[in-house]
């Protein structure tokens, strides 16, 4: 039979066709109506479905497909369940990380401020006094300033200036003849020494009996102390790297 | 010509009146679908071979839609509903190949 059609190929299909159209013509009888009917509904189906499936929730699924669908939401749920405290847990580490950092910055830091005044390379300002030597005959010597940069300090004052230089561990005196050298810079009188402490403790430390202000008055000099809310020792120092001294590895 | 008007038809007032199906109908309603395609193009085919009947039609149309609902129903009361959909589906589909294959050897010579 498919022999036979194949051996007349045009004639055929056009036939095919012809009848198909024959077929496809109205011809009003209870049949095609109804076959026209079914061809409505299927249509109709056809969309409703397609809808549907587009909207298809839950309510339509087989209880099997429902237990499948249980199990992976719960699978799921459990894996992001452990996402969420595997995440949490970095989260705590990160802050508590980021906190004690920030503590050590702020330790840090009061550690600069406290040795930039130690060392003289952070401006100071604070209750104090300030010592003023008038020393018009160039009487006082070297030694008095020593004398009361050490009865300042052991008042303890915590930032010493004498004229603009910085008094720190490594400061020297000399006597020069224009007045007295303070780590190599010229300082003339009058002099004035500015010191950040108690300021009673020192004003009273200057006013000893045989101390700073008594020496200074016994060799024709006038020395003047005045108590200062704020003593701005702003005189600074630039640091150099030792260049024998290092320091010794601490021992774990 | 007269069913695919009805085909275009029905498709204009599902779209237009945007139908939802009711719940006890949801199972069934997408194998019957399938079961009237198969007696559609099971048609078509019968026509190009010169042996149409209306009321074969209507009757394989309605039986075929009817069947498959039923298959699925039982299937449904067995346990078994979603492979014999499944199974239903390949037949049909099977079915809807070979005379779509037909159709094509008539039309087309090819």
């Amino acid at each position: 039979m498919t022999a036979e059609r194949r051996g007349s190929p045009p004639q055929d299909a056009r036939h095919a066709w012809a009848r198909l159209r024959r077929a496809g013509a109205p011809t009003p009888s209870r049949s095609n109506l109804l076959a026209m009917l079914l061809a409505v509904a299927l249509g109709f189906a056809i969309i409703a479905q397609v809808r549907q499936t587009s909207v298809q929730g839950l309510e339509t699924l087989r209880e099997d497909e429902l237990v499948r669908i249980f199990a992976d939401v719960d699978q799921d749920g459990e894996r992001l369940g452990d996402e969420v405290r595997e995440l949490q847990t970095s989260l705590e580490r990160l802050e508590s990380r980021s906190t004690s950092e920030e503590e050590a910055q702020r330790a840090a830091q009061e550690r600069v401020d406290a040795l930039g005044v130690l060392a003289g390379t952070a401006p100071a300002t604070g209750p104090g006094i300030v010592l003023r030597i008038e020393d018009p005959t160039q009487q006082v010597r070297f030694t008095v300033l020593l004398d009361a940069i050490q009865e300042l300090r052991d008042a303890g004052a915590e930032a010493i200036q004498v004229g603009d230089v910085r008094v720190v561990a490594g400061t020297w005196l000399e006597d020069t003849t224009d007045g007295i050298s303070v780590s190599g810079s010229l300082v003339q009188p009058p002099y004035v020494i500015r010191a950040i402490g108690d300021a009673n403790t020192l004003a009273g430390a200057m006013q000893i009996p045989g101390g700073v202000t008594a020496t200074v008055r016994r060799v024709g000099a006038q020395a003047d102390v005045e108590i200062v809310d704020r003593v701005e020792v702003d005189a600074l120092l630039t640091v150099t790297t030792p260049q024998y001294a290092r320091p010794v590895p601490s021992t774990p | 010509m007269i069913p695919a008007i009805g085909l275009a038809l029905g498709i204009l007032i599902g779209l237009l009146l945007q139908p939802a199906v009711p719940v006890w109908l949801q199972p069934y309603l997408p194998i019957a679908v399938i079961a009237a395609l198969d007696a559609v193009f099971g048609a078509v085919r019968a026509i190009l071979d010169g042996i149409f009947s209306d009321k074969v039609f209507v009757v394989s149309f309605l039986s075929n839609v009817v069947v498959a609902a039923f298959i699925v129903f039982l299937g449904d009361k067995l346990g078994v509903g979603s492979q014999l959909s499944t199974g239903v589906v390949v037949v049909l589909g099977v079915r809807i190949f070979s005379n779509v294959a037909s159709i094509r050897r008539h039309l087309f010579d090819a």
